[in-house]
């Protein structure tokens, strides 16, 4: 201790008496140049991270921002949701607003529709109180005619408009920020009090579905690993020349293109497909008990345990390449067999490259889209297909947002965890 | 992975097993891309083998699909060879013109990503760098985060600005999605750089351009090529991004042949796939050619 304070004392001191031609301390001079060198490296890197951040930072964080700003709403009747804003449900007996508040609702109602906005702000509350669309386009047709007293107009026209709970909802939707995507997104929704509650049953969809993401990738992660372990070990321990050779086999997969390879498994999997041809050649199924391989989860997880195996392999091999075979030799010298000098000495051994290849296989394997899209059926689907169902279908582009930012989470935590265990320098192909 | 003379039986079935499972596990990976060349030359509609086909009988076979790619939505397809039906092709065909718009948007946002990339590499291999990891994450980035995700911003965020369903649009997107392959490759070669060249060339009188151009560029060469080439090959296979931002007038070969597995299936498809197996089977042996050279030039291997 003393020791180290005395020599950083010394340190400390030599730069005052070491001065460079030009009468600055060598210190400073050093320092300056150090920081002329960073600023150097810096300014290689700046252009790309400046692009970088107009081209898929900011884009993403605009999504974000969607998933809890959703103005269409106010956008299309702003003098009445400014008044609904600052309605106290509570403060009534019925629980419904004042003939003021409706007047405003019935003029807003005939501008919006003028203008054609009425539709956006009838699919913002439908969505978060389902069968109120054509109960709002149905009284904005007639806004126009509407004549006080307009509390008593619009009952009269439909019961419905004295729901409170719907009153709740268009309170709430009034206001330009929500949280009520993310609660979409997880099954919940606001009750009449404005408590979450859980989505009724039949429209809990979510929450399954995201966890049959992480099944389907957990099991498309297993299978990749035994099947590239055993792989990637022959691939490290034969000579380079031959290894070379069958390194293009799983080479070649990696560089064709994805929607190759789907087709092909389209090909082989189909009813009338290669592999059912052949089952029913070699008398294991009948021609008529040709077996559904596709369009359903076997189809997406067969598919993609075959696109990402390479993702695989490649991390295991780089590790096990490196793994010296008197190891396992010398294991076996000392007493043990085969396999507890395969347990206790060679595998332990291969546990980096199992992270790398694991948590690579499951990143990519969560988002995936287009193979699940195109062979998975029904119940092969992943999280992505029903945000790309919300965002060209379906135009609730909020919760899209709102599903995306959960998947995105889950994949920068998975991120962060690899760089942290691997380091995403260490990342390489081929 | 010879067996050695003194195993026992149970070692030896052993190890023919693990043989057999791995010699499944290679047909596994390369069966599906080889079985669709054979298919793409039937006769038939079909997307599997017919009895002719498995009969070796030459009327099974056709080059029928081929053809189709030059011709399918032409407007006289069976106009004499002409130069009419040679510009009727280029302009209507809808496969040539999926091609001419992949190989466009691809060359496009390769260069962009090629020369944006390397340079951040060679900023991010200088020790000096300062928050170098954070800035590695950034922009490997979309190599990890899910394309659905990547697009629907693209897809907001282009619509606001007016790039979506453009040209511009679409290479910007792809570019970003190239970039993590230059980087990554880039920085492989880089790391076993050696930083004195620089020094030396500096010492000697060079400029920083000139050391650029004659000794660094030289030697991370083969690295910069290989990146490209991801990039090249990530936007040629690329289809989430088309399907969020572009416009049919954009419509690339992956995006046609993504409409086409979802609409009607055709034996087209199977010979546009084999022409894109033949093209990676180019582009792989392009890199593996580049990897040994560089490994050759740096002395990590013999011969």
């Amino acid at each position: 201790m003393a020791d180290s304070a005395l020599s950083s004392q010394r340190l400390h001191d030599v730069p005052d008496q070491l001065t460079t031609a030009d009468g600055i301390p060598l210190k400073r001079k050093l320092a300056i140049s150090m920081r002329r060198a960073r600023w150097r490296a810096f300014l290689m890197t700046a252009p790309l991270v400046i692009f970088m951040l107009i081209s898929f930072v900011l884009p993403i964080g605009q999504m974000l921002t969607r998933s809890v700003y959703n103005d269409s709403f106010s956008k299309a009747l702003p003098n009445f949701s400014l008044a609904l804003r600052d309605w106290d449900q509570s403060a009534s007996s019925d629980g419904l607003p004042d003939e003021a508040l409706f007047k405003l609702l019935a003029e807003d109602m005939a501008v919006a529709r003028k203008d054609r906005t009425i539709g956006r702000a009838a699919t913002r509350i439908n969505y978060d109180h389902s069968g109120t669309r054509s109960l709002f386009m149905g009284a904005a047709r007639k806004a126009k005619n509407f004549e006080a007293p307009y509390k008593e107009t619009f009952l009269d026209l439909k019961p419905k408009w004295s729901n409170v709970e719907m009153w709740a909802a268009m309170k709430r939707v009034a206001s330009d920020t929500t949280t009520g995507f993310y609660l979409a997104a997880v099954d919940r929704t606001y009750d009449v009090n404005n408590d979450v509650v859980e989505q009724a049953e039949v429209r809990q969809i979510y929450v399954k579905l995201f966890w049959r993401t992480l099944y389907l990738a957990g099991v498309i992660t297993v299978l990749c690993f035994l099947l590239a372990y055993p792989v990637a070990y022959l691939l490290s321990v034969l000579p380079l020349a031959k290894s070379n050779l069958l390194m293009i086999l799983v080479l070649l997969p990696f560089w064709t293109s994805l929607l190759v390879r789907t087709t092909a498994w389209i090909a082989l999997l189909q009813t009338e497909g290669i592999v059912n041809d052949v089952l029913v050649w070699l008398g294991i199924i009948s021609d008529d008990g040709r077996v559904q391989m596709i369009y359903n989860q076997m189809g997406t997880i067969i598919a993609m345990t075959h696109i990402l195996l390479p993702f695989m392999v490649l991390p295991l091999y780089s590790v096990m390449k490196t793994i010296p075979p008197s190891y396992m030799r010398a294991a076996r010298s000392l007493g043990a067999n085969q396999f507890t000098a395969f347990v206790k000495v060679y595998f332990p051994q291969t546990i980096p490259g199992i992270a790398a290849g694991t948590l690579l296989v499951f990143i990519l394997a969560i988002g995936y889209y287009i193979t699940p899209a195109l062979v998975g059926g029904q119940d092969g689907q992943l999280i992505s297909n029903i945000i790309a169902f919300h965002m060209q279908k379906s135009l609730n582009w909020s919760l899209a947002a709102a599903l995306g930012s959960i998947l995105l989470a889950g994949v920068l935590i998975l991120y962060w965890l690899y760089n942290k265990l691997i380091g995403i320098d260490n990342l390489k192909f081929g | 992975m010879a067996l050695p003379a003194h195993a026992t039986p149970v070692e030896k079935v052993w190890h023919y097993a693990y043989l057999v499972i791995c010699a499944l596990i290679f047909v596994f990976l390369i069966v599906p891309i080889i079985i669709i060349v054979p298919l793409s030359f039937n006769a038939e509609p079909y997307f599997t083998f017919t009895e002719g086909m498995l009969g070796f009988e030459s009327d099974a076979y056709s080059t029928r699909w081929y053809q189709d790619i030059f011709k399918n939505g032409m407007l006289n397809p069976e106009a004499p060879l002409s130069w009419a039906w040679f510009s009727d092709a280029w302009n209507n065909a809808q496969w040539i013109r999926a091609t001419r718009n992949s190989f466009f948007i691809a060359t496009i946002s390769t260069i962009v990503a090629t020369t944006l990339g390397t340079l951040a590499a060679l900023g991010l291999s200088r020790p000096e760098m300062p928050a170098r990891s954070l800035i590695t994450g950034l922009l490997i980035s979309p190599m990890i985060v899910p394309l659905v995700i990547t697009a629907t911003g693209m897809f907001f965020f282009y619509s606001d600005i007016g790039l979506a369903k453009t040209y511009t649009g679409v290479i910007l997107a792809h570019a970003t999605l190239g970039i993590p392959f230059v980087i990554i490759t880039v920085t492989a070669t880089l790391s076993s750089f050696d930083t004195s060249l620089i020094r030396a060339s500096a010492s000697c009188g060079a400029t920083p351009t000139t050391t650029f151009f004659k000794i660094i560029m030289p030697l991370i060469l083969p690295g910069m090529i290989s990146g490209a080439l991801f990039a090249f090959i990530t936007s040629l296979d690329e289809v989430v991004v088309m399907l969020f931002v572009a416009d049919v007038e954009q419509r690339t070969i992956p995006r046609q042949m993504f409409s086409g597995l979802r609409e009607q299936i055709s034996p087209t498809i199977l010979a546009v796939a084999t022409v894109l197996v033949i093209i990676s089977i180019g582009l792989l042996t392009t890199v593996e050619l580049l990897r040994r050279r560089s490994e050759r030039l740096r002395g990590l291997s013999p011969g």
